[in-house]
């Protein structure tokens, strides 16, 4: 019963900390249809830019929103200066996002060095929680809390506000939203710059658990993939079922057939991609 | 060596005679190139930039000149793919025209450039630790003076065994073939010394998390072994007291578990863990405290496995230059040289198998707090560890490799 319950916990507290990672890279691929291969560098800069950010603000959260900014400022550069001239070049975008990706994390090694950084949860969150014979740690809950209320603020933003509703219009057909007056290069500026700010902070807040280390941006990256393609792109829903889909699947599946812990990982997008091509929950795109 | 005085005053006489005096004047003026074959960019890349550093030190304190002759050293960076440091050492012998290499730096490359150093009879000096590169297939090219995964692996397992009366382990490592040599050494001298391993975990290399990892690991055990590499174990082991496990089940450490690079990043939660390896930047021998303290005020930092493991084959390599006066030119003397070194380096005193593997101390240490920072204080000496540990070398080597299967787990419960 204990180990249904531990493992049921550590599948949700994984399915948020996915849901971080993964929702931005959605959002970029659904709108702009670039498979934006930064996202796990981005992710591992946030990680690092909030290892130094800490020694000046002791704030985690100060921390992921500064680390977020910043990473969101190198993601407009980025877009604008050379993702910008390569629009509709699919083959171009993926092998300099893959580009840009090594460099940021050739920079990452020179600036931080090779050895893995710790990043300290706040002192409040450091002890586990015991119920009875289970301790399960407090910040991972606090992870799959903040992961919830990025995905309901997500949700209210692509609902509820006009910038919203033009992603969601450039989402569903991007000439028609063009032709009725919807300004693509701002917007498409705009949402980059959400994706790598939501890929920074979620580097800061993963830190606790995961720690800042060189391959942090290989080993977060196909995970992402894994999810967007599961939950289908562009889709806020299916980024965020995909994470807890994935979680549950890996958790269990790694505890209860360890050796097939990798073929695990791939499986359910596999089995997808074979029966529904566009993910659980995409939509027919134009 | 029976190369006396005489003798060689000899050969030479008849060198000079036989080929003039220019030749035997540019073979010595012209240095030796050595290739280091290390990791500077990707996730190896701490351990492997180390390496450099370690080198450079070396050959700094040694004015440029081993065995009497000038040095040059070339570095290729192989970032830590088997397939780059194939090509790496291509270009170091054919461009830089190395004549020993030292390195690479991980298993995986020492046996992509396994075929070449055979082909080309590069001596190598390598930090990799592949059980079969010094046993069931042995390369005549190779020494390695550092350990092979289970080498160190063994004698903790007899210090767990003995000294610690652990009864029942778990053991965890990466699902390489690393992490299954040195678990599957800890696994054969434990259970010759009595004790049980009930469980066996092999989390993969890349694994995002270890809670689950955490979640089914036993309770009703005494400690637990861990053989990561790299930055795993750093990460595993912030996993086990997020979850509360730390002063429930003891942990011990494989040779790269709680190095000394990944310690420096560490807090007080690491105070007390047992590990073993074949050097501690504490060991108190008068190389090590100059080697230690000279890369400390340089760095920063104290050296751990690769610093000590760069520094520790560039001695060795220096005595045989040594020993056969510099000329690295008759590869099969210098060869023999290599491996027939006995001398004392900042690991203790070094002497090689028939296999070319290192026979040498391997010290259980404790992470202690010192002068302000964690390091790995030695509580117990193994002397002179052979790679078979206390078994016939013969009879190891009719076994099949250590790996996941083998040998077999007969105590594992479910």
């Amino acid at each position: 019963m204990q180990f249904w319950i531990v493992q049921s916990l550590n599948s949700l507290a994984l399915g948020g900390l996915l849901f971080l990672l993964a929702t931005g890279f959605s959002l970029i691929f659904g709108l702009m249809r670039i498979a934006n291969l930064t996202h796990g560098a981005l992710f591992m800069l946030g990680a690092y830019v909030g290892v130094t950010t800490l020694k000046f603000v002791p704030n985690l959260w100060l921390a992921a929103l500064i680390a977020g900014l910043l990473v969101a400022l190198f993601g407009g550069l980025l877009e604008r200066s050379i993702l910008r001239r390569l629009a509709g070049n699919a083959l171009g975008q993926v092998l300099v996002t893959l580009g840009v990706s090594f460099i940021v994390a050739d920079f990452c090694l020179i600036v931080w060095g090779g050895d893995p950084i710790p990043i300290a949860a706040p002192t409040s969150l450091q002890r586990p929680i015991v119920v009875g014979n289970i301790a399960f740690p407090a910040y991972r809950l606090v992870v799959l809390g903040i992961a919830i209320i990025t995905a309901i603020a997500l949700h209210l933003l692509m609902e509820r506000t006009r910038l919203g509703a033009m992603i969601r219009a450039g989402v569903d057909d991007m000439q028609m939203a063009r032709a009725v007056g919807v300004p693509v290069s701002r917007l498409f500026t705009t949402v980059f710059c959400l994706g790598a700010a939501l890929a920074g902070a979620g580097g800061v807040i993963a830190g606790p658990i995961m720690s800042a280390y060189p391959g942090l941006d290989a080993d977060m990256l196909p995970l992402a993939l894994i999810v967007v393609i599961l939950g289908g792109v562009g889709s806020l829903l299916g980024a965020f079922v995909g994470s807890f889909v994935i979680a549950i699947i890996y958790t269990f599946g790694s505890a209860l057939l360890p050796d097939l812990a990798y073929v695990i990982l791939f499986l359910p997008m596999i089995v997808v991609i074979a029966f529904r091509p566009r993910g659980l929950f995409g939509r027919r795109s134009t | 060596m029976a190369f006396t005085r005489r003798s060689f005053l000899q050969a030479a006489g008849v060198g000079i005679a036989a080929f003039g005096f220019p030749v035997r004047v540019r073979a010595q003026t012209e240095p030796i190139r050595i290739g280091l074959m290390t990791v500077k960019t990707g996730p190896l890349a701490s351990g492997g930039i180390d390496m450099e550093r370690a080198l450079a030190q070396f050959v700094r304190e040694h004015n440029n000149t081993l065995g009497g002759r000038k040095v040059e050293v070339s570095v290729g960076d192989s970032a830590g793919v088997p397939a780059q440091a194939r090509a790496k050492l291509q270009e170091l012998v054919e461009r830089n025209k190395i004549q020993v290499m030292i390195g690479p730096l991980a298993a995986a490359e020492a046996l992509a450039a396994d075929d070449y150093i055979r082909s080309q009879q590069l001596p190598t000096l390598s930090v990799a630790a592949a059980e079969d590169l010094t046993q069931r297939n042995p390369n005549p090219w190779f020494v390695r003076g550092t350990s092979t995964s289970a080498q160190s692996a063994h004698p903790l397992a007899d210090y767990c065994a003995k000294q610690l009366k652990y009864k029942r382990m778990a053991v965890i490592a990466d699902d390489i073939a690393y992490g299954h040599e040195m678990c599957a050494g800890f696994q054969r001298v434990f259970e010759d010394s009595g004790g049980k391993i009930v469980q066996k975990m092999f989390p993969p290399l890349t694994v995002p998390d270890y809670a689950t990892y955490l979640a089914q690991m036993k309770t009703n055990i005494d400690a637990i072994f861990l053989g990561f590499a790299g930055s795993n174990g750093f990460r595993w082991f912030k996993q086990f007291n997020e979850y509360g496990l730390k002063g429930k089940i003891n942990v011990v450490g494989g040779m790269t578990a709680f190095d000394e690079a990944v310690l420096r990043n560490m807090s007080d939660e690491a105070l007390g863990i047992i590990t073993s390896c074949w050097y501690s930047a504490e060991l108190d021998n008068p190389i090590n405290k100059k080697f230690a303290a000279a890369f400390r005020n340089e760095w920063k930092y104290d050296p751990g496995f690769y610093a000590a493991a760069t520094y520790v084959e560039a001695a060795v390599l220096e005595a045989a230059l040594a020993s056969v006066n510099g000329k690295i030119e008759d590869k099969p003397a210098f060869m023999k040289a290599l491996r027939a070194t006995k001398i004392d380096t900042a690991r203790g005193p070094v002497a090689f198998d028939e296999y070319g593997n290192i026979v040498g101390n391997v010290y259980i240490r404790k992470v202690e707090r010192k002068e302000g920072r964690l390091g790995n204080a030695v509580i117990y000496t193994y002397p002179n560890v052979s790679q078979f540990w206390t078994y016939d070398a013969k009879e190891f080597l009719k076994n099949p490799v250590y790996s996941r299967d083998w040998p077999p787990a007969k105590n594992l419960e479910s």
